[in-house]
């Protein structure tokens, strides 16, 4: 690891525009900074510890939704009461997701900003566009179950690893940020990942310095919710494929899938076609897809994801 | 195996070899590796940390890369905490955080400023075992021991994440209440890994501290 300074931030603007200084960056629950740190896939020269910002708290938004703290760790958004009865989509998302000690940890905004577990991202040795602009990208052509089918680039075929994301997708969440400036924005989870084109290197549309400060839920939305994982083991394994969904009793509701994509896919116009049936969502949500030889078992798995959520909500 | 360790060594080593050699080499060494500037020239960031270790008060001066494991078993010598992977991945290093399972690989020392910590060494002693531990020994929760103290930690945090309601994947329904079964805690136990393969008796023993009947009599 690069030896660094720290500090414990006092308040949220004068830790956004001290993590607008080059080589600084925010660290939060650490779980996935300090894995990178340790392999030196990130180099922070100053870390900014925000854990006594207060934003640890899950709050009601005038609107009837949740305004989730960047700080509230995943295993205490998972638990609240309020999530579990109204936002069942976000807990089961968040509980198939990592280990029971990494949840203890892991925060909200943290979660947003985890970066690609694409193997030739985490391995120096190798060409990353992502990690190092210009290298290449030694995952096209090379081992690629894990990676992405839709949304990537010549450039980068990782995939947002998340699973708490694809949830916050199908409810329409908003990223609240505070800047160096002291501007404030909620930008709707739909626009926070990139699609990463030529610029793998950035993962969101966060600026230098820009903090988050909360997650926003709108009012809930009734209906069944699915979090469907499917993956190498039972527990602790990132997806192959996962599928966020809420059903309602007249079968329309909302689909976004995790481990396919830079960012959790949600095509609104396939979810239209879910009384139709999973094919019908999957061909088009999926339609331009660029899976490799590895990875093109996604598709068909997608479908028969969605197809057993279906199933389960007329269960 | 840590980074830090390592690098600091080998630096050390590199460094006391370089230093022979130019010195052995004096007068046929170039000036261009001469004048290489000194290894760690620049002093590394350190900062005091005081926390809580298993009801004692703990004040340290670290390198701020120093990580929560490292300060207990470099630093603080208690060696029970293990080592596995470094990463997250193996769960060996879990220890309780203000009551709390964590990897204490994944977390600076200097993030815990104020913290209560709870390591295998404050659960119980050889005299008077914790009932989880009393428990692992009695079912054979082990072969080589070296998972183990993550893994007891780890079993006390489940057994109290149920009583406290914590939802689990496992769960049909997750606004339930999640109840003890040997399925739930199996899940919540897969950060733990074991290579020798104790699981079905690491659950059996976390069954009986629970209270849960033996399952099928599968061990003594």
């Amino acid at each position: 690891m690069k030896a660094f300074t720290y500090e414990r931030a006092k308040d949220a603007k004068a830790a956004a525009r001290a993590a607008a200084q080059p080589g600084a960056k925010f660290l939060a629950g650490g779980t996935n900074l300090l894995d990178l740190m340790k392999i030196e896939v990130e180099t922070p020269t100053h870390l900014i510890d925000v854990q006594d910002l207060g934003f640890d708290k899950i709050e009601r938004t005038r609107e009837g939704g949740l305004r989730i703290g960047a700080l509230v760790t995943n295993t205490d958004l998972a638990a609240d009461e309020r999530v579990r009865r109204d936002y069942a989509v976000l807990t089961r998302a968040i509980v198939a997701g990592a280990s029971g000690q990494l949840r203890n940890k892991a925060s909200t905004a943290g979660n947003l900003l985890q970066r690609t577990r694409c193997p030739y991202f985490y391995d120096t040795n190798m060409a990353c566009n992502k990690r190092k602009p210009g290298s290449g990208c030694a995952a096209i052509g090379g081992y690629s179950r894990q990676l992405g089918v839709i949304g990537v680039s010549d450039k980068c075929i990782a995939t947002f690893p998340g699973d708490m994301a694809v949830a916050m997708r199908v409810l329409d969440a908003y990223v609240e940020t505070i800047d160096a400036g002291g501007q404030r924005r909620a930008i709707p989870i739909a626009d926070f990942h990139r699609l990463w084109g030529d610029h793998p290197e950035q993962d969101t549309v966060l600026k230098p310095g820009e903090l988050i400060t909360a997650v926003t839920l709108p009012k809930p939305i009734g209906g069944k919710h699915f979090y469907e994982k499917v993956r190498d083991r039972a527990s602790y394994a990132y997806a192959l494929v996962s599928v966020a969904a809420v059903i309602q009793s007249d079968g329309t509701g909302r689909v976004a899938f995790g481990g396919v994509a830079p960012r959790p896919w949600r095509v609104e116009a396939a979810e239209a076609l879910l009384p139709q049936g999973a094919a019908a969502v999957t061909a088009r949500a999926f339609q331009g897809a660029t899976p490799t030889e590895d990875n093109k078992f996604k598709l068909p798995l997608a479908t028969r994801a969605l197809a057993s959520v279906i199933a389960q909500s007329k269960a | 195996m840590s980074n830090t360790e390592v690098s600091a060594l080998e630096m050390s080593r590199r460094g006391m070899l370089a230093g022979g050699a130019a010195t052995a080499a004096m007068t046929t060494a170039p000036m261009a590796l001469a004048q290489q500037p000194a290894p760690m020239s620049k002093p590394v960031p350190t900062m005091p940390v005081a926390f809580e270790v298993n009801g004692r008060r703990e004040e340290l001066n670290l390198d701020t890369r120093t990580t929560l494991l490292d300060a207990l078993r470099e630093h603080l010598h208690l060696t029970g905490s293990k080592k596995g992977c470094d990463h997250g991945q193996c769960g060996a290093c879990t220890v309780m955080v203000n009551g709390v399972r964590i990897n204490s690989c994944l977390s600076l020392a200097v993030q815990h400023q104020g913290d209560k910590i709870t390591t295998i060494e404050g659960l119980g002693t050889p005299e008077k075992l914790h009932p989880m531990q009393a428990a692992f020994v009695k079912h054979d929760g082990y072969q080589c021991g070296y998972c183990t103290p993550g893994q007891i930690c780890s079993a006390v945090a489940v057994l109290d994440e149920i009583k406290r309601g914590i939802p689990s994947h496992v769960q049909a329904d997750v606004a339930a209440k999640p109840q003890v079964t040997n399925t739930e805690m199996r899940e919540r136990m897969s950060g733990n890994i074991c290579r020798c393969g104790a699981y079905s008796n690491i659950a059996e023993a976390m069954g009986e501290v629970a209270g849960l009947a033996p399952v099928g009599g599968a061990s003594a």
